[in-house]
C-alpha cells in the first residue's frame, strides 16, 4: 500500500485543525485533514454555534413575554421546540459545508476517518487512517503532524449521561420536549449557557456548582452579579454545594444536594452534567513516542511543540483556555511557524472568555484578585449601565463594566464585563491589551454615542479622575 | 531623491560594527534586498541588505572602517540619472517649526528642558521622547514607551521583538536585566578607556601592535562588566566519570555506521544535558538578578562557550532538558561547526539561561569562568583523569573531573549552590538520568 505524503498532517477538523488548515493552505503547503465526524468540530456541530441558535431564539420567547415595556401586546405567544431545534441544528450543517468549501479552495485535502500517529517513515511520521466508512487503512506522512483532536465531555460516576434523564451537552442540545424541572450541575460557561436557555424558554432550574461562587472563572464582582440576574429570572442557585446522591425513577431523578449546611432533596425531569471537560489522548498513537500527557492533555510548550519533534498540539488537547478562538489562534500560529515566519506565542492573558447567558459575560486578562495576587498596586474603574444612554433606550438597564489598571504603568491588566451584548464589546479590551495600549490611548479614543460601548470609555475614566455621567 | 544607507543595528547589544567590505561599487545598480555590505558586529560577520532600489551614490565609510556607530549613513543611494550629493541628506525631519509650536516652545524655557526633575518629569521625558522619534520614528508599543521612560531606558537602543519589528514591554522588560544591551552609551565607565599611549605601557620592550575585533572588545567590556559587578564565588567539586563513559561507549556502539540515523554522542553533550537535567530540579540557579526582581526561567537553555579564531562565543541549546542526547549532539555539532564559520545567527547565541566552559580536552586541572550576563551560574569542566579514589576503605582507580561553578551571590547564596553541584555529581555518576 502507497504513502501520501503531505507537508502537514492535522488530527482533528475543528476550530483548530481547520483553521491550521487553511492558513497553511495559503502558505502553499500540502496540507491534509484527518476527521473522524464532522468538519467544524465540537464548536460548530455540538457547541458554541448550535447554542447560539437556541440562546436566540430563549431571547425571542424573553422578549415576547415581556412586551409591554415597549408598548406592545400580543396573546397566545407559543413556540414549536421541534422547529427551535431544527433551526439550530441548520446553522450548524450550513457552516459545516462552509467548511468543508473553504478547505477545498485551500486545496487541503479532507480525510474522512481516525487518525492515529503510526511511527516514521525515513524522517517523516506516517498517520495511519481508519476510513469512516470502513474498508483497508490509509497511510500518510508527513515531517509536521498537528494533533487537534479536542476534548469531549467529562462524566462523574453516577451522572452518566444515559440519553433519556441525565443529559450531557449533546442532548441537552436537541430536547424533544421542554423539561418542566430541572437542574444543572456546573456553572462554567457550558453550563450557565444550557440553564439560561431553558429558564428563558420556561424551565424551572437549579445550578448546582461545587465551588463557592457561579462562573467561578470570572471576576468575582460579576459573579456576584450574575447570580442576583438569575436569581431575578427565578433560577435556584445552590454554591459550594455537593451531590449526595442521585437516583433515577421512570420519568425523574430524584437528587439529594448539600449546599450552605443544608441538605436539598429535589425531583426534577431532566439533569444536565456540565462539569468539565478531558482531552481526547486515547488510541491516538501517543503510546511510544515522547509526547507527555498530563491529566487528559498533551503538554507543550508556548510555540505548541511537543516533545517529540515534529508533532505539535493544539486546542482543547493541549490545555486552556477550552476555547475555539485560543485553538484557532494556535492553528495559525503553528501552520505560520511550520512555514518558517516569525511568530509570537500566545499570551494567555490576551485570551478573551464569553459567555452567552441573559445578561451576557465577558471578559479579558487579570480579574481583581489575581492582579493583587500578582502584587499590583492596582486602579480599578467600574461604570453601570444604568448610566448609559442606548442601554436604557433598549431596556437592556442591568449590566457593569469593571476595569482594572496597573496603577504604575497604566497597563489594563484586566477588563471584566456583564450586560447585553458585552461578548460583541470585549474586543476593543482585547485590542488594548494586545497593542498593549495604556489608561492614556484608551482615554484619548472617540467612543460613537449613543453606544453601549461608552459604558467602556467611562470605566477606564472612573478608574482615574473620574467616569462623566455616573 | 537620495536616500542614506545607514549603519544598520544587528543585534541588541550592537551599538557599533566595523564595516568589513563592500559588496557593490560607486554607480552599480542596486535593488531592494542585496546585499550590500558586510559587517562585523561583536559577535559575527552580518550581511546589509538594500531596503530600497537605485544606485550606489556615493560610498561614505570605506572598507575596513572600525566603530562606526549605528544609525551612521554609511553610503548614499540615488535614483537613475540624479546627480549625487557631496553629503548625506540630512534625516527626515519636519519642515522648519510651523508657527503654531513655536508659542509652546516659548512657554518651556530651554533651561529648564535638561534639569527635568521633580514634579512633571514623565511629561518631560514623554516629549523627549516624542522628540526623538521625529528624528527616527521609534516604533513601540505605548506601555513600553512608557516603561521605558520610567526606567530612563532609550528605546532607540532596543530591537524589537512585536510584530514588525516593533518594541513591546518584553522588550523593555528584558532591557531591564540585561544592561548590556540596553546601554547606549559608549561602554567608558567598565572599560578601561582606549588607551592612546602605547609607549607608556610596552616602554623600551620591542613590540609591534594589533588592532582589536569588534568581538575583542565586546568580550573586553562585557567580562570587565560581569566581574566587577557580579559578586562571585566558587563551589568545586570532584566527579567519577567512569558510568558516564561506559554509557557513552554503549550508546555509540548502537548507532548505525552511517545514514539519516547515525549519531556519535560526545561527553560535553552529555554534560550538557546532564546540567540540564541538574537545573530542572534545581530550578532555583536557572535565574537572573534584576534588581528588585530575581527574573525565573521557565525553560532551560544551556550557552556553550564556544573558542573561536578571534575570541569566543557562546551558542544556546534551547530546552536542553527537553532533549534527547542525540539532538543535543546533532545541534552542538552544527552550532560549533557554523560559531567557527561566524554563519550563527543572533537568537542562536543570544540570550540563554545558564553556561557551561569546557576545556577538558585541553588537559586543564580546574579553572573557574567568569558569569555569562545577565545569567546567575557558569559551570567549569576540566579534564578527566585518573586519579586514585578512596572506596570502602580502598584505594582503587577513577576517571575523575574537577567542576566548578560560578555563582552570582546575589541570587544564588552558598548552600544553593553546594546542592546544585551535589546532584550535578549525582546525575553524571548514575547517568540512566540521562536518557528519561
Amino acid at each position: 500500500m502507497s504513502t501520501s505524503q503531505f507537508d502537514i498532517i492535522i488530527i482533528g477538523g475543528g476550530p483548530g485543525g481547520y483553521v491550521s488548515a487553511i492558513r497553511a493552505g495559503q502558505l502553499g503547503l500540502k496540507v491534509a485533514v484527518v476527521e473522524a465526524a464532522h468538519l467544524g468540530g465540537i464548536c460548530l456541530n455540538w457547541g458554541c454555534i448550535p447554542t447560539k441558535a437556541l440562546l436566540r431564539a430563549s431571547e425571542i420567547n424573553h422578549l415576547l413575554h415581556n412586551l409591554g415595556e415597549f408598548g406592545f401586546a400580543a396573546d397566545n405567544v407559543r413556540f414549536d421546540l421541534e422547529k427551535v431545534v431544527k433551526r439550530s441544528r441548520a446553522v450548524s450543517a450550513q457552516l459545516s459545508a462552509g467548511v468543508g468549501h473553504l478547505l477545498k479552495k485551500n486545496k487541503v485535502t479532507v480525510i474522512n476517518g481516525f487518525g492515529r500517529l503510526d511511527g516514521r517513515e525515513g524522517d517523516k511520521r506516517r498517520v495511519s487512517v481508519t476510513p469512516a466508512k470502513g474498508g483497508e487503512a490509509i497511510s500518510l506522512a508527513a515531517p509536521h503532524v498537528i494533533i487537534a483532536t479536542g476534548a469531549r465531555a467529562r462524566v462523574l460516576p453516577g451522572l452518566e449521561p444515559d440519553q433519556k434523564l441525565i443529559w450531557s451537552y449533546r442532548e441537552a442540545m436537541v430536547p424533544t420536549t421542554l423539561p418542566k424541572r430541572l437542574v444543572v450541575i456546573g456553572s462554567g460557561a457550558i453550563g450557565i449557557e444550557f440553564a439560561s436557555f431553558y429558564r428563558n424558554m420556561g424551565s424551572e432550574v437549579t445550578i448546582v456548582e461545587v465551588a463557592g461562587r457561579i462562573l467561578p472563572v470570572e471576576d468575582e464582582e460579576i459573579s456576584g452579579l450574575a447570580r442576583k440576574a438569575f436569581e431575578k429570572q427565578g433560577m435556584q442557585i445552590l454554591t459550594g454545594a455537593k451531590i449526595v446522591s442521585v437516583s433515577k425513577g421512570a420519568e425523574t431523578v430524584t437528587l439529594k444536594i448539600e449546599a450552605g449546611g443544608k441538605t436539598h432533596d429535589m425531583t426534577v425531569d431532566r439533569v444536565i452534567s456540565a462539569v468539565g471537560i478531558v482531552g481526547n489522548v486515547e488510541n491516538i498513537g501517543l503510546e511510544g513516542t515522547a509526547i507527555e500527557v498530563d491529566r487528559t492533555h498533551i503538554k507543550v510548550d508556548p510555540y505548541c511543540r511537543t516533545a517529540e519533534k515534529g508533532i505539535y498540539a493544539i486546542g482543547d488537547i493541549a490545555g486552556p483556555p477550552w476555547l475555539a478562538h485560543k485553538a484557532s489562534h494556535e492553528g495559525v500560529m503553528c501552520a505560520e511557524m511550520i512555514a518558517g515566519r516569525d511568530v509570537h506565542p500566545m499570551d494567555p492573558l490576551n485570551i478573551p472568555g464569553c459567555t452567552y447567558c441573559r445578561p451576557q459575560v465577558a471578559s479579558v486578562g487579570m480579574t481583581e484578585a489575581r492582579a493583587k495576587d500578582a502584587g499590583y498596586k492596582i486602579r480599578v474603574g467600574r461604570f453601570p449601565f444604568v448610566g448609559n444612554g442606548k442601554a436604557i433606550a433598549m431596556g437592556e438597564p442591568e449590566g457593569l463594566v469593571k476595569t482594572i489598571f496597573d496603577a504604575q504603568t497604566g497597563e489594563l491588566l484586566g477588563a471584566h464585563m456583564i450586560g447585553a451584548e458585552v461578548t460583541e464589546m470585549i474586543q476593543g479590551y482585547v485590542i488594548a491589551r494586545t497593542s498593549e495600549l495604556t489608561d492614556g490611548e484608551l482615554k484619548e479614543t472617540v467612543f460613537p454615542h449613543p453606544t453601549i460601548s461608552e459604558a467602556m470609555h467611562e470605566a477606564v475614566l472612573a478608574a482615574y479622575d473620574g467616569a462623566l455621567h455616573f | 531623491m537620495s536616500t542614506n544607507i545607514l549603519m544598520p543595528a544587528l543585534s541588541p547589544t550592537m551599538t557599533e560594527g566595523k564595516l568589513l567590505r563592500w559588496l557593490k561599487k560607486e554607480g552599480e545598480a542596486v535593488s531592494a534586498g542585496d546585499v550590500v555590505a558586510e559587517i562585523e558586529t561583536d559577535k559575527a560577520t552580518m550581511e546589509v541588505e538594500a531596503v530600497d532600489e537605485g544606485i550606489l551614490g556615493r560610498i561614505l565609510v570605506q572598507e575596513g572602517t572600525d566603530a562606526v556607530s549605528v544609525n551612521t549613513p554609511i553610503a548614499i543611494l540615488v535614483t537613475e540619472g540624479e546627480a549625487v550629493p557631496d553629503a548625506p541628506s540630512p534625516p527626515a525631519t519636519p519642515p522648519t517649526p510651523a508657527p503654531v509650536t513655536a508659542p509652546a516652545a516659548a512657554a518651556i524655557p530651554a533651561t529648564t528642558m535638561p534639569a527635568a526633575t521633580g514634579q512633571g518629569t514623565g511629561q518631560e521625558a514623554r516629549r523627549q521622547a516624542r522628540g526623538q522619534a521625529r528624528g527616527q520614528r521609534i516604533f513601540a508599543s505605548p506601555l513600553a514607551r512608557r516603561i521605558a521612560s520610567q526606567k530612563g531606558i532609550d528605546l532607540s537602543a532596543l530591537n524589537g521583538s512585536g510584530p514588525n519589528g516593533r518594541i513591546v514591554r518584553r522588550d523593555v522588560e528584558q532591557a531591564t536585566i540585561q544592561p548590556a544591551a540596553s546601554s547606549a552609551a559608549p561602554p567608558t565607565a567598565t572599560v578601561p578607556a582606549p588607551v592612546q599611549d602605547i609607549a607608556a605601557i610596552a616602554g623600551d620592550t620591542p613590540h609591534h601592535t594589533v588592532a582589536n575585533s569588534t568581538m575583542r572588545k565586546v568580550i573586553a567590556r562585557r567580562l570587565s562588566e560581569a566581574k566587577s559587578t557580579i559578586p562571585h564565588f566558587y563551589v568545586e567539586v570532584d566527579v567519577e566519570l567512569d558510568a558516564l563513559l561506559a554509557l557513552r561507549t554503549q550508546l555509540n556502539a548502537a548507532s548505525p555506521a552511517d545514514g539519516p540515523g547515525a549519531y556519535k554522542i560526545s561527553v560535553n553533550d552529555m554534560l550538557i544535558k546532564a546540567a540540564a537535567v541538574t537545573l530542572r530540579r534545581v530550578p532555583d540557579v536557572n535565574v537572573s538578578f534584576a534588581g528588585d526582581m530575581t527574573v525565573h526561567y521557565d525553560t532551560i537553555d544551556i550557552s556553550m562557550a564556544v573558542s573561536i579564531p578571534d575570541g569566543l562565543i557562546t551558542p544556546i541549546v534551547r530546552q536542553a532538558d527537553h532533549k534527547s542526547l542525540g539532538q543535543i549532539s546533532a545541534e552542538t555539532r552544527d552550532l560549533i561547526k557554523r560559531a567557527r564559520a561566524g554563519k550563527l545567527k543572533p537568537h542562536e547565541f543570544q540570550g540563554g539561561t545558564f553556561s557551561i566552559s569546557n576545556m577538558g580536552m585541553m588537559g586543564v586541572k580546574a579553572f573557574s569562568a567568569i558569569i555569562n550576563p545577565p545569567q546567575a551560574a557558569i559551570l567549569a569542566i576540566a579534564a578527566g583523569e585518573a586519579r586514585p579514589v578512596v572506596k570502602d576503605g580502598e584505594i582503587s582507580i577513577a576517571t575523575v573531573m574537577t567542576v566548578t561553578l560560578s555563582v552570582d551571590h546575589r541570587v544564588v547564596d552558598g548552600a544553593l549552590a553546594a546542592q546544585w553541584v551535589s546532584v550535578f555529581r549525582s546525575v553524571v555518576e548514575n547517568p540512566l538520568s540521562l536518557l528519561v
